[in-house]
């Protein structure tokens, strides 16, 4: 067993319930353990809710969390999995100048060059969105900087597993 | 609210009838078989309080003088009974003062509801007088908890509170209820709940664990079971004593798992932990296989982990698979309820009576009633000690009382020496360690069992946290035998100031009040004893009272609890002295 940390995305099946969210991060919390990104959306199941949470953690630390995280009444089921064992996409805009978008054709490039996308113009700014993997994002950020961001936002990580993740039966067993 | 239950169809037909919120609350809680309660009344949850007057014939309310004391009382009901303590108080300090008390239950796995009143919907988030964030502060200490804000939504939300906090692992529940759900009025029907969607009280046992662990047992020479309070809660007590009886093995417990076992019984060898037994403490470094039943590791029964039974082979009876592997890493983990694995397993057990091993337990006790009980029960020096008072106890119970301990020294020699006949008798405060807890949890007790004999024991330190229930005791005229053992000082910090901060007694001595005075001030009948040649019959007087009585024993000021393992070493460095 590895006692060296390492990233994990977590996914947790939950109710769609007020208050979860607060237990689920209080877990982290206890244990003095940083969330890295958090996202809570609709999953694939009808009413069920979908959180995905990366942290940087020791294997056996991570089959704990998930314990804790399982204990939760109203969590349906845990997972946890290695970069290698998921799909993972990040999301980020950026609102720039748009003087800039005609003054420096780096920019263009940039663009192009990252498969990131111009999602609106106007007279002065424009957006730019790019969904990848992490060190995509990071790359794309590096390059815009020294142009001046106006505003920058950055997702969470969404992420499927590659194996399955069997849900669905699971709920047709509890009825 | 939109959790998915899923309803019983068998009581699909109950009659609608149009009803108030708050008169709901109270004709769930009579459904659910509650006939007591433990509270404080105040603005939001007043309307409740207005239906309880109401129907006082069905479900009695019992006014403790500070909502601590409310749920520490319900902890005491739920302890010695086995059915859920309920709790009620008001919005904002009403609610926060439940918190101590809610912690204790989580960490020491006890039913308990508490139903708080919260302000009215539309005032939520306005910091509104007595508005607190009761579900934000509960989160983290209650096994679940949710708000209210329509009256249509409470029955379901209480039903679902009975059966998360009673099920698997038992817990806390808490469920807020704003005010303007507790008037509006609604077409009631309550149905149990029988299944929650996304909870699994009880994991299913991994097939082959069994046969495993038997495998294990039958083969070991020097095996040695550690029991906690998972064989209580599970009612696992006479699959537990078959378990133990046809494999021979020296069985040992955690203080919450006390008295689920006779304390007589022969091959029970005693407490675990700090301040433990010396045989179980040291052997449990020498068994072979180690067999945990409803225990999770504590820190205080484990110490250093890193040189905690490592020669041995471990087995882990246990319900809540988040236990496993958590402190100490598992060879086989046997998941499921206490009785159903112990009942399953007994079978494929060989009988076995384990000689050679069980004298390696005698010879220890040996020394140990050498070096320290003898001294401690039958003392010849001047000083009253707390150990000879437990044992007059005993004497005049004939170990058939329920001890309710406090938190601190008197705590630890209760467990020690006090002798249990009985199953759910030693009701304490173990995981949180909570001053306070004695004296409310004793009343709790007592009227959960007023067949029983129910001795609340106490320091001088723990009783005054929560001496105002003397009141309760009083207003109820709860039979509770009170015993403060008065050292004046906080003497389980004083003992670890004389051991490891070089006797430098930082705010742990007390100038004590006349407790007898207070007790008879509120018409208790009250004694002290000072002399040792007093002590029987003082015990003897109080046990034979029909009423409440306090007595307060002047014990040895500088008494220390021996053995002992220090903070952070090994259970094998237990010390004597």
């Amino acid at each position: 067993m590895s006692t060296e940390k390492q990233l994990f995305t977590i996914s947790v099946y939950t109710e769609n319930n007020i208050g979860l969210l607060n237990r689920i991060s209080a877990i982290f919390q206890r244990r003095h353990i940083n969330i890295e990104s958090l996202n809570t959306s609709p999953s694939e199941i009808e009413g069920v809710s979908k959180f995905t949470i990366v942290v940087n953690m020791t294997d056996e630390n991570m089959k704990k969390i998930i314990g804790q995280i399982e204990k939760q009444v109203e969590v349906i089921k845990a997972y946890y999995h290695k970069d290698e064992d998921t799909i993972y996409q990040e999301s980020c805009i950026f609102k720039m100048q748009s003087d800039l978008l005609f003054e420096e054709r780096q920019i263009q490039n940039i663009i192009k060059d990252s498969n990131a996308r111009i999602v609106t113009v106007n007279k002065s700014f424009f957006v730019i969105e790019k969904s990848g993997r992490k060190e995509e994002v990071d790359l794309i950020y590096k390059e815009l900087k020294p142009f001046g961001i106006l505003q920058f936002t950055r997702s969470g990580r969404v992420s499927v597993s590659k194996q399955p993740m069997e849900i669905s039966q699971m709920l047709t067993a509890f009825n | 609210m939109e959790t998915q239950t899923i309803k019983n169809k068998e009581t699909d037909l109950t009659v609608t009838e149009r009803i108030s919120g708050s008169e709901a609350i109270v004709r769930c809680l009579i459904a659910e078989g509650v006939k007591v309660l433990y509270g404080y009344p105040g603005g939001a949850i007043m309307p409740v309080y207005d239906e309880l007057y109401k129907y006082q014939d069905k479900i009695h309310h019992v006014l403790t003088r500070h909502e601590q004391g409310a749920t520490h009382s319900a902890q005491g009901y739920a302890r010695i009974s086995g059915e859920i303590g309920v709790a009620i108080a008001t919005s904002g300090p009403g609610a926060t003062n439940l918190i101590t008390g809610i912690a204790d239950a989580q960490i020491d796995s006890t039913p308990m509801i508490c139903i708080t009143g919260q302000v009215p919907s539309h005032l939520l988030g306005s910091d509104a007088f007595q508005e607190t964030d009761i579900v934000g502060i509960s989160s983290p200490v209650t096994k679940w908890n949710c708000q209210v804000t329509k009256a249509s939504q409470i029955p379901e939300a209480i039903a679902k509170a009975f059966f998360i906090a009673k099920s698997g692992r038992p817990g806390p529940v808490l469920v807020d209820i704003t005010k303007d759900a507790q008037f509006e009025e609604f077409d009631f029907s309550y149905q149990k709940c029988t299944k929650v969607r996304s909870y699994v009280p009880v994991p299913k046992t991994v097939s082959g664990t069994l046969e495993a662990a038997a495998k294990l047992i039958n083969g070991a020479k020097k095996p040695m079971i550690i029991w906690g309070q998972g064989v209580v809660l599970s009612e696992a007590e006479e699959a537990f004593k078959a378990f133990v009886e046809k494999s021979g093995i020296p069985a040992a417990w955690t203080i919450l798992g006390a008295s689920a076992l006779p304390t007589s019984h022969r091959l029970n060898v005693g407490m675990l932990g700090m301040h433990g037994n010396y045989a179980p403490n040291k052997l449990t470094n020498e068994c072979d296989v180690l067999i945990a039943i409803g225990m999770r590791f504590d820190d205080r029964v484990t110490g250093d982990l890193t040189k905690y039974a490592k020669q041995a082979k471990v087995i882990h009876f246990e319900i809540d698979p988040s236990e496993i592997d958590k402190n100490v890493k598992t060879d086989v983990a046997v998941l499921g309820d206490a009785k159903a694995t112990l009942t399953a397993i007994l079978p494929l057990i060989n009988e076995n009576t384990h000689t050679a091993w069980h004298q390696e337990f005698k010879d220890l006790y040996a020394i140990e009633y050498e070096k320290v009980i003898k001294d401690d029960l039958y003392p010849t020096k001047e000083g009253l000690t707390m150990g000879e008072v437990i044992h007059q106890i005993n004497v005049h119970s004939n170990g058939d009382a329920a001890i309710v301990t406090d938190v601190g020294q008197h705590q630890m020699i209760a467990c020690r020496y006090a002798e249990f006949n009985k199953t759910k008798s030693n009701i304490t405060s173990g995981g949180l360690g909570t001053m306070g807890f004695g004296l409310p949890a004793a009343i709790g007790a007592k009227m959960a069992a007023p067949e029983r004999e129910v001795v609340s024991i106490s320091g001088d330190g723990g009783y005054q946290m929560t001496i105002q229930e003397l009141g309760t005791i009083f207003q109820q005229k709860a039979a509770v035998k009170v015993v403060v053992l008065n050292n004046d000082f906080l003497g389980m910090v004083r003992q670890w100031q004389q051991l490891f901060f070089d006797k430098r007694y930082a705010s742990t001595e007390m100038i004590n009040p006349n407790f007898v005075a207070i007790a008879e001030g509120y018409y208790l009948k009250a004694r002290k004893v000072t002399k040792r040649e007093d002590l029987a019959a003082a015990v003897k007087e109080m046990m034979e009272s029909k009423e409440a009585y306090f007595l307060e024993v002047c014990v040895e000021k500088e008494g220390n609890v021996f053995p002992m393992v220090p903070s952070g070493a090994s259970v094998s460095d237990i010390r004597l002295s």
